[in-house]
């Protein structure tokens, strides 16, 4: 199943992603990521197993902040851009139908 | 006027602390030519106003182009991204702070791809930029529009990002120099995040001096991004006239057919010009290279559909499906506000990394990145320098490649090894060949490697190979 | 069938106390205006970047010193992807597969792991807003999100309801002492989830476990852990399986309804945080964790008990470490028998301050060196037990000198035995039947005619003494 990915997780990827996708998105979707993966999983053929992965290319540690408070940010301002603002915080419809 | 736009940033700079030149009447220069961008390279200039916050009292250095993924406090600042039109972020970005305390004002935001997603600024929402040397022609990405500006006398010079060759691939497609400095070098904070463990600050300059400066004033640590290290030392203009004693390596894997007949011209030319000047130059084998785009294509979307999650319509920017529930709200607002590349790699990303995945994609990748490392680890041991193309092509046609995702991947094929292994490349014009399918000539760009903060011979080597090349060669001008 | 046994595991949050949130340097704050404490990063603006609070990662580490986990010499943070409006990156900054703490112990109980985390926003829902198909709204305050939360996660070592509490209040004390957090169920600072599951006595694989959620006291956390354990049995026992789910209590009622799930499937897709580097604590960050321990509940115990104190008395002072030192302040006062101090101050000052409806003894008005005082003069038969008490009750009230207080009450005992045998004499007179019952080797009778003497007396006779003088007179 590797390096095809069908309607059904094209589907289910969209949704983790929060997505939504149109019926031809879909279809093109699914044969794009096919050919894309198909190409990716030539490093499946590769030894790999003593290698160790690597996620950051510098080799710092304990990189810490002073637990010393800054001012926060006036709240017209951080408000200033909300979609929806009301009572001085961010209205979003309920999640409760989610 | 002209003989105004004609001065390097250095040059400009000199001058100005000589007192020859007024740097008032050079920025007002350089705002007209930027006025009148033709090809839709600026998405903001300093002419539009809304730049109190970030404005510089005493310029005393080269005004600049900034790629619109830096957040500029009360400026628009987009990513190219419909999901933040109209965003004015409440902070500066830290490179860009560094250039306002340099002395250097803000000239304009430049226009992108998507997210810094892609190599030819098709994926702008705010439309493609066109490459100046060919107006049917795409300027490269994912910096284009800071590639364009400089090119195109819209700009003394400017800076864009580097994730996996967004610096200097545009930089070759445009006939300019790129930096991609060592990651570390310059600091992230209020850069909008694409693939966080690849993405690195960069100039994009007429030459080498003027990269060496940039760099000098965009380095250094940064107590808001932890993983910003800076240089040893600031850079200085490098002063070299030769290659004594030098070793240039060439990937042994590379010299097949994945570069056009032109591109191919101009690098052996450029590997005898370095022998000219006392280089050596020898093959050496990077077994891994070639999975560099497999890997990078699994790594940068998986970091980039965690890192774009943000975009939700709950905080700031678009929101679409108010009238629903929460699921339809966020599904509307990423559905509208994101273009097909950007979800493209989000989709991508997103399967690398759900259970069941994760191993077999984001793992393996990965370990193919500590390969290619090693790689050039072992390369470096005996080597100073790894040089390849910039880019397998020259520009290619607008909409050429649009419709094959993965042909267009192919345009990162020699800058993913670098980007993934965190070592600084720079890209050089090189000098003109005929793109594949005819037309007139167009710029091909040279690709130096070194080793993690060897920036200084790095821009020492690249400027006295710049010397002996001596690309004069602008758009317009008969380039046939 | 065979007996179903329970087993249960816990899962606390508690919030950490230092002045600024976890990666951003907003300050901490409770109960106030909603998004007053926030900045570009903790409202995840474009282009911003996480650094860790140094002083979160040290509290961290006392309470992974406390635990006796072992610290993992390079732990790293990773990103645990899920939308959600309280969520503002979409992704929390946790730790997942390398831990800053691991193997663990506490009272018996095993701890699998402790790690770093950030808190989510809050968010009030509004509920119907008149908008389509009955969707309310909800509004989103994001003052708490980016506080720093240790995860502790014990493994499934208890078996009652009961056990789960006293654990869970042992983890407070343990923490409240070490000065990193308020530990405050109400307010949220301290959160304890429970796994539940139930497997037949004796057996060794686990049955199929629920997550009990939102039980924000001890008592709450106790009912809810009761009442799932009675669903799961009757659930096993009428033939039916237990599902996999998270239940939300209600304190309202004690019911517990399914929580719906915030992500698909729960697929989280952790990876690790591109935008922090690893952390490997030093030796001396270690040290100074170790070293700035105080003395915890457990050793507290052991070491009363080595005093000779009682079992439970030595547990009752283990537990409250105000009440503690309070008694160890008495001891000190006057060389007192530390048994003795220790019975006064959990027996009859607790008494006395529970009927003048007061809480602890480190509050009270009632000094140790006035206790130990009292104490004293009851063990040099200055005054007797009885007149101890109103002298303590007085104490409660007022405070002061028990002497003054024994002065004005005139509750010297009576030393003069001339006076007592006179009152025993009479006593005697006024109760024949009792001495006869007495003499016919009914001991208890005695009490009648102890009795009569210390109302003669107001109770400030030595009840041992007047016992001796009644037998005295009765062998004769
Ligand atoms: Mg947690
Ligand atoms: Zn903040």
């Amino acid at each position: 199943m590797r390096g095809v990915i069908d309607r059904e997780q094209v589907l289910h990827v969209a949704r983790l992603a929060r997505l939504r996708l149109s019926e031809e998105e879909v279809e093109r979707m699914a044969s794009e990521l096919s050919g894309i993966l198909d190409h990716v999983d030539r490093i499946a053929e590769l030894d790999l197993d003593e290698v160790e992965p690597t996620s950051h290319v510098v080799s710092l540690e304990n990189v810490l902040r002073p637990d010393e408070p800054r001012p926060s940010w006036p709240r017209e301002v951080v408000l200033e851009q909300a979609p929806d603002p009301e009572d001085g915080a961010f209205r979003v419809p309920s999640p409760q139908a989610e | 006027m002209d003989e105004l736009l004609e001065l390097t940033a250095v040059q400009a700079h000199r001058a100005m602390a000589d007192g020859e030149l007024s740097a008032a009447e050079y920025s007002d220069a350089w705002q007209e030519a930027a006025a009148g961008d033709g090809l839709n390279a600026y998405l903001w200039r300093a002419g539009d106003g809304g730049a109190e916050a970030i404005a510089v009292e005493q310029p005393s250095v080269a005004p600049i182009a900034v790629k619109d993924i830096f957040c500029t406090e009360g400026v628009p600042t987009t990513a190219g991204s419909r999901i933040l039109e109209g965003y004015r972020p409440p902070y500066t970005a830290t490179a860009v702070r560094r250039l306002l305390e340099a002395g250097a004002p803000i000239l304009g935001k430049t226009n992108m791809d998507e997210f810094a997603m892609g190599s030819s600024n098709e994926n702008s929402a705010f439309g493609p930029v066109l490459n100046p040397w060919d107006e049917g022609r795409v300027p490269g990405g994912s910096s284009g529009g800071s590639a364009a500006v400089v090119a195109g006398r819209l700009a003394p010079w400017a800076i864009g990002t580097d994730t996996g060759g967004s610096i200097r691939q545009p930089a070759a497609l445009c006939g300019i120099v790129g930096l991609k400095p060592t990651y570390g070098a310059i600091s992230r904070y209020g850069m909008i995040a694409f693939a966080s463990s690849l993405d690195q600050c960069g100039p994009l300059t007429r030459d080498v001096g003027d990269a060496a400066l940039l760099l000098s004033i965009l380095q250094g640590r940064d107590g808001c991004d932890s993983t910003s290290v800076g240089l040893e030392e600031a850079p200085r203009l490098p002063d070299r006239e030769n290659l004594d004693g030098l070793r240039f390596a060439v990937p042994s894997d590379i010299r097949g057919d994945a570069m056009e007949p032109g591109v191919r011209e101009v690098f052996e030319a450029t590997l005898g010009r370095i022998e000219e000047l006392g280089g050596a130059v020898a093959e050496t084998p990077l077994p891994h290279a070639e999975h560099g785009i497999s890997a990078y294509y699994v790594l940068a979307p998986a970091e980039a559909s965690s890192n774009l999650s943000r975009y939700d319509g709950v905080r700031y920017g678009m929101r679409a499906g108010g009238n629903g529930d929460l699921l339809e709200m966020y599904e509307s607002t990423r559905a509208e506000g994101f273009g097909a590349e950007v979800k493209r790699r989000i989709m991508l990303g997103t399967y690398a990394l759900s259970s069941g995945y994760y191993e077999a994609y984001y793992g393996r990748a990965q370990r193919v990145r500590t390969k290619i490392a090693e790689d050039f680890a072992n390369a470096f041991s005996e080597f100073d320098f790894v040089v390849t193309p910039t880019s397998p092509s020259t520009a290619f046609a607008l909409g050429e490649k649009t419709d094959d995702p993965l042909a267009m991947y192919m345009n990162d094929f020699f800058t993913v090894p670098m980007s993934l292994a965190g070592i600084p490349a720079i890209s050089i014009p090189a000098g003109l060949a005929e793109p594949a399918g005819g037309g007139p000539r167009l710029p091909v760009g040279f690709q130096i490697a070194a080793p993690a903060f060897a920036e200084q011979r790095l821009l020492d080597a690249a400027h006295a190979l710049e010397r002996a090349i001596a690309f004069t060669a602008k758009p317009g001008e008969g380039n046939g | 069938m065979a007996e179903l046994e329970p087993v249960i595991g816990l899962e606390i949050h508690v919030q950490l106390s230092t002045r600024t949130k976890m990666f951003c340097g907003c300050a901490l704050s409770f109960g106030e205006e909603p998004n007053l404490h926030t900045c570009p990063i903790c409202l995840a603006h474009p282009g911003v970047l996480p650094v860790p609070n140094e002083e979160a990662i040290r509290f961290a580490l006392k309470i992974a010193a406390a635990l006796e986990c072992e610290v993992a010499p390079r732990s790293i943070f990773h990103r645990k992807n899920y939308f959600y409006p309280d969520n503002p990156k979409a992704y929390q900054i946790s730790q997942y597969d390398v831990p800053l703490a691991s193997n663990g112990r506490l009272g018996g109980v095993r701890i699998h792991r402790a790690h770093l985390e950030e808190d989510a926003a809050k968010m009030v829902h509004l509920g119907e807003s008149g908008r389509i198909h009955g969707s309310g709204a909800s509004l989103v305050d994001f003052n708490r999100g980016g506080t720093p939360l240790v995860e502790i996660v014990t493994e499934p070592d208890l078996r009652s309801a009961a056990e789960a509490g006293a654990w869970a209040r042992l983890l407070r004390t343990t923490v409240r002492q070490l000065d990193v957090s308020d530990v405050n169920m109400e307010e949220g600072s301290l959160r304890v989830d429970a796994n539940v599951s139930v497997r037949p006595a004796g057996s060794e694989q686990l049955g199929t476990k629920t997550e009990l959620k939102n039980m924000n006291s001890f008592r709450f956390l106790e009912h809810g852990i009761e009442a799932e354990l009675q669903r799961q049995r009757g659930l096993i026992e009428s033939g039916q399986s237990v599902v996999q789910e998270t239940l939300h209590f209600h304190p309202e009622d004690g019911s517990l309804t399914p929580l719906r799930s915030k992500e698909e499937a729960h697929d989280y897709r952790y990876f690790p945080e591109p935008d922090l580097v690893p952390l490997a604590p030093s030796e001396q960050m270690l040290r100074e964790a170790r070293e700035s321990l105080p003395e915890l509940p457990e050793a507290r115990g052991e070491r009363y008990r080595e005093l000779g104190l009682a079992e439970d008395t030595a547990a009752l002072l283990a537990a409250d470490p105000e009440t503690a030192q309070y008694f160890e302040r008495v001891t000190a006062a006057a060389d007192l028998e530390p048994r003795v101090a220790a019975n006064w101050v959990t027996g009859e000052l607790a008494a006395a301050l529970r009927q003048a409806g007061e809480d602890g003894a480190a509050e009270s008005r009632v000094s140790p060196e006035g206790l130990a005082a009292l104490i004293g003069m009851v063990q040099e038969k200055k005054i007797s037990h009885g007149s101890a008490k109103t002298v303590l009750a007085a104490l409660v009230r007022e405070g002061g000198e028990p002497a003054a207080i024994v002065e004005r009450e005139g509750l010297t005992q009576i030393s003069d035995s001339g006076e007592l045998e006179s009152i025993v004499d009479a006593a005697l007179e006024s109760n024949p039947n009792a001495v006869e019952q007495v003499r016919a080797g009914n001991q208890k009778a005695i009490g009648a005619i102890v009795g009569a003497v210390m109302k003669e007396t107001k109770g400030r006779a030595d009840g041992g003494e007047v016992n001796r003088l009644i037998r005295e007179r009765l062998d004769r």
